[in-house]
């Protein structure tokens, strides 16, 4: 699992959104938007992620055939037949890799997005039913976010019948509850100002406000939520996988480094066994969070690295 | 009030550099404070007259430049201060209370360990020394001294204000400057503090920058004033002749922005919409004319002229020269 | 004082929670799991073990309010069944000869972790656009990706394996007792390292610009400006000043951390054979050993909520403003 947790990351995204005109907080979408395009850092973290997910999409064609069939070629380092070596098993490694892209990509923004999903009704609920509600539903989410996550994953897991299926289930049943306690805070103060009252006032039904008042000034934190929520995704399944509580038949990144555990790669030097798959979880997940500290410093301007040596008269 | 002044600011200009554009805080502004007076300096909130201050302290951070003027203390240049030599020269000389005692107090952090890092810092005294210390300039604030081991939040809005004007004179500086010290205060609060710095000012001798934005509080407390508008100065006199008769027409819509307790009822106009309406022209009356782009309004208002003894305006089409506008 | 009962009442919920979510998933998962496990274990075991098993998931026909009462005071006292990877080793026993491992290495990894990932957040706030602030965050983002117990192969095969610096699997040297000598200790402590070092590196990024991010805010704030014409030095506005009191959201940010670093802790044991609760759990999940996982989880989850606890305890100790009211 890597560090940035929902929750985590979150904390390091203060909303500290621009408040001062109402036009401003209306509609941020276009600067958000523009400015994260013009961002190095998103530039950087949206090339690598495109060239993640067209290798997964055409990772049939790349590698055709199954990645896992065993063969006999087995345990060779990398050459110019097989690029990234051979497993104990004779599998290619190369193949094994673009093949578990799909499903741990698949797998990573499945979650993230249904994990952002549950912690925005929840977050949102919260804010604007207030009282019982939101007591109600803060004191669950701290429930699960106290609970600590792993062990959590391993008990879920573990009784749930063994599948991807059940991988996802948990993963978002552990995922949720980070993104709601961030999205709500945002809520809480985007509800208590003015047009959200006025538009109670006038009589708008909760959905529309919750929807078209509320949420379209969320736009910057819900997306930097997903974002730490499929990088949570992908961590967690691995190291999910890792402890063999995944489907260990299903070729994922998590799979692959489990095989390459279990077939003793680290001990027979055969390092190009477990290197790929954990390169390519690091590099999705540096790339998804540096979309994210792009949009952190595209609505908050503070954050930004300044450029040095600005004499003073 | 001596003549040798002890602050002089001459030609002052402040930038800020923003994305792609730069605003010009203060524009060419010059004044000077002398001993044992008490200046006034008013203007609308962005008017830039806490960019002034804030320049006095050498406080300014990125992205705010001095791009421009000198400013003089007691002979010694300002902006050439560094490092160890600013720090020390900060608080000693020139002392500085903050528009709201309760952002401006650390909040964790005891009233008196606050007030003792001063000595501690500046005098390298002893903490127990320290702390008599600090409980005397509680006293002439009349504030308990037990009040030393309390934390801020436990002390009401007044109590933390003169605490902060305790902090301000533990090293008898011989400048004070007040950003709008009870502008957070309500007026019963706003009135007791202000009594209580005219006193002191009696008692020990300090200069004083009084920023505000309400003129009737600085007519009250000041010996000159200034009036500053878009970054520039547009008027500067001895108090109560500017209060009796302003010259330029954005001393009179600042003066007439609070309404008067007494006397009969009259309309209240916003600051520039009324100058503006009865001219019809557009531009803001303030100025000679818009600047097409109207991003830098300050570079269309002169500079500042005597027109009599101690008397000085930026001259404009309509500065009445004879009595009050509007 | 209301803050500390109204938290401690919460961590009781939340403990009530785990202990409720144990009970109820044998139960109301289809026999499968706990079946399978029953036929693996049937040979090993007597009868009255059995029974307690069969109690301890549910298969006995008891009304469910008693098994739950029952349940819950099993595990209050300290009852949580027989192991069965470890047979007859009751759940407990296992757990206590494990968790002091566990406590070791999650407490030094966390300890370094925080003290030089917040240090490093406060210099590179403090001189912004510095060398710190330009060159670490990005470097230790990206050693952040990696999940733990990749990190943990890599540097086991790299430290390990290939150069033979370090010792690559238990927690101290084959053929040695635990006892209080220096030799043992150092071997501990070699022990210690690569593992260790692993949490930290991946951990310490979040830290670093978790510290980083509630400094910049802090800096703004009008005591600071005070601060600086108070003409104090300049370090200690950085550390009475401003870190003082950016550390209040990051100490809250530790306790809620606290379960995901015991997750890094538990997978990196893992990887280094390390006898702790983490590898011990590896073991129950591949010997369907269910107890001994419900019982880790548990213990992991009160350890967790104690943290908390003493991270509340010490809030309110560093933010006057909680200790009134």
């Amino acid at each position: 699992m890597s560090v940035t947790n929902p929750s985590d990351t979150v904390a390091l995204a203060t909303p500290d959104a621009p408040t001062s005109a109402p036009a401003s907080i209306r509609r941020p979408r276009h600067g958000l938007i523009r400015g994260i395009l013009g961002n190095r850092k998103a530039a950087f973290g949206a090339g690598v992620l495109l060239v993640f997910a067209v290798v997964a999409l055409a990772a049939p064609l790349l590698a055709p055939g199954n990645p896992s069939l065993i063969t006999a070629i087995a345990s060779q380092p990398p050459s110019a037949e097989h690029l990234f070596g051979t497993t104990a098993k004779g599998q290619d490694v190369l193949a094994l890799t673009m093949h578990g892209a799909r499903t741990s990509l698949l797998v990573g923004f499945v979650v993230g997005a249904a994990a952002t999903l549950v912690g925005l009704l929840v977050g949102v609920a919260s804010a604007y039913f207030g009282r019982v509600i939101d007591d109600l539903l803060s004191l669950v989410t701290n429930v699960f976010l106290l609970i600590p996550g792993l062990p959590l994953l391993v008990i879920l897991a573990a009784f749930l019948p063994p599948g991807i299926g059940t991988v996802v289930v948990v993963l978002i049943i552990t995922g949720w509850a980070g993104s709601a306690r961030v999205l709500r805070s945002q809520a809480l103060s985007i509800r208590s100002k003015d047009f959200v009252a006025a538009a109670v006032v006038t009589g708008e039904n909760p959905l529309r406000i919750m929807f078209r008042e509320i949420l379209p000034n969320m736009a910057s934190i819900v997306m930097s939520t997903f974002l730490a929520c499929v990088i949570f995704g992908i961590g967690a399944q691995a190291g999910l996988e890792f402890l063999g509580l995944g489907d260990a038949s299903v070729v994922t990144w998590g799979t692959n480094l489990y095989w390459a555990s279990n077939d003793g790669a680290l001990f027979t030097g055969a390092w190009w066994a477990f290197v790929p798959s954990g390169l390519c979880i690091a590099l999705v997940a540096f790339a998804l969070a540096m979309v994210n500290y792009a949009v952190d410093e595209v609505t908050n301007p503070r954050l930004r690295t300044k450029k040095k040596g600005r004499t003073r008269a | 009030m001596s003549t040798t002044p002890i602050l002089e600011v001459s030609n002052l200009r402040v930038e800020y550099h923003g994305d792609n554009r730069q605003v010009v805080a203060v524009n060419d502004v010059s004044f000077s404070i002398g001993e044992g007076e008490i200046f006034g300096l008013a203007g609308e909130s962005g008017c830039g007259k806490s960019t002034v201050a804030n320049s006095i302290m050498r406080l300014l951070k990125d992205p705010a430049e001095i791009t421009g003027g000198q400013i003089r203390f007691k002979g010694r240049d300002l902006l050439t201060l560094r490092g160890e030599e600013l720090r020390r020269f900060r608080w000693k000389e020139i002392a500085m209370i903050f528009q709201s005692a309760m952002n401006s107090l650390n909040p964790v952090m005891t009233i008196g360990s606050q007030m003792v890092d001063i000595f501690t810092t500046h005098e390298g005294i002893s903490v127990k020394q320290a702390r008599v210390r600090s409980a005397e300039l509680l006293r002439l604030v009349s504030i308990d001294p037990v009040r030393l081991d309390s934390y801020p939040h436990q002390l009401s809005g007044g109590m933390r204000q003169r605490a902060v004007i305790a902090m301000a004179l533990a090293l008898q500086p011989s400048l004070l400057i007040m950003d709008e010290p009870t502008t957070a205060l309500d007026v019963v609060v706003q009135q007791e503090i202000m009594a209580q710095i005219s006193d002191l000012q009696r008692q020990l001798g300090f200069s004083v920058l009084f920023i505000t934005h309400d003129m009737s509080l600085m007519v009250e407390l000041s010996h000159r004033m200034a009036v500053m508008h878009s970054g520039r100065l547009v008027e500067m006199a001895e108090a109560d002749l500017l209060f009796a008769r302003p010259l330029h027409p954005y001393t009179s819509s600042l003066m007439n922005a609070f309404p008067p307790l007494t006397g009969p009822r009259i309309r209240l106009t916003g600051l520039s919409d009324a100058v503006r309406a009865a001219d019809g022209s557009g531009s803001c009356a303030f100025h000679v004319s818009c600047p097409p782009d109207r991003i830098n309004c300050s570079g269309n208002i002169p500079d500042l002229r005597e027109v009599e003894q101690g008397r000085f305006v930026a001259e404009h089409p309509r500065t009445n020269l004879e009595g009050a506008a509007a | 004082m209301r803050f500390i009962v109204r938290r401690l009442a919460f961590y009781l919920l939340a403990f009530w929670v785990s202990i409720t979510l144990n009970f109820l998933l044998p139960r109301f998962m289809p026999g499968d799991p706990v079946t399978r496990m029953f036929a693996q274990a049937a040979n090993k075991m007597q009868p009255h073990q059995i029974e307690q098993l069969r109690q301890l998931f549910g298969l006995d026909e008891r009304p469910i309010w008693q098994q739950y009462l029952t349940y819950v005071h099993n595990i209050f006292t300290g009852q949580m069944g027989v192991s069965i990877s470890r047979f007859p080793t009751p759940v407990s026993e296992v757990i206590g000869s494990q968790i002091g491992w566990t406590l070791l290495l999650g407490g030094t990894a966390l300890v370094i972790a925080v003290v030089i990932g917040n240090l490093l957040g406060i210099l590179a706030a403090w001189r912004r656009g510095g060398v710190l602030d330009s060159v670490f965050p990005p470097i230790l983002v990206f050693v952040g990706s990696f999940p733990y117990f990749w990190l943990a192969m890599a540097a086991l095969y790299l430290f390990g394996v290939v150069l033979g610096w370090f010792p690559i699997r238990h927690a101290f040297d084959a053929g040695m007792t635990p006892e209080l000598s220096w030799t043992f200790f150092s071997s501990v402590a070699t022990h210690l390292f690569l593992p260790a070092l692993t949490i930290v590196l991946v951990s310490i990024g979040g830290w670093m610009l978790g510290m980083r991010n509630t400094m910049i805010a802090t800096t703004a704030e009008d005591y600071i400006l005070m601060a600086e014409a108070k003409g104090l030095t300049n370090n200690r506005i950085m550390f009475r000043y401003a870190a003082r009191n950016a550390m209040l959201p990051s100490v809250t940010a530790f306790g809620m951390s606290f379960g995901f670093i015991v997750g890094g802790a538990l997978l990196t044991e893992v990887v280094f054979a390390y006898p702790g609760v983490g590898y011990q759990l590896l073991a129950a999940v591949q010997g369907l050993d269910y107890p001994l996982m419900q019982g880790i989880f548990l213990t992991i989850t009160a350890a967790v909520l104690v943290a908390n606890f003493i991270v509340d305890i010490v809030y309110v100790r560093l933010d006057p403003r909680v200790r009134v009211s």
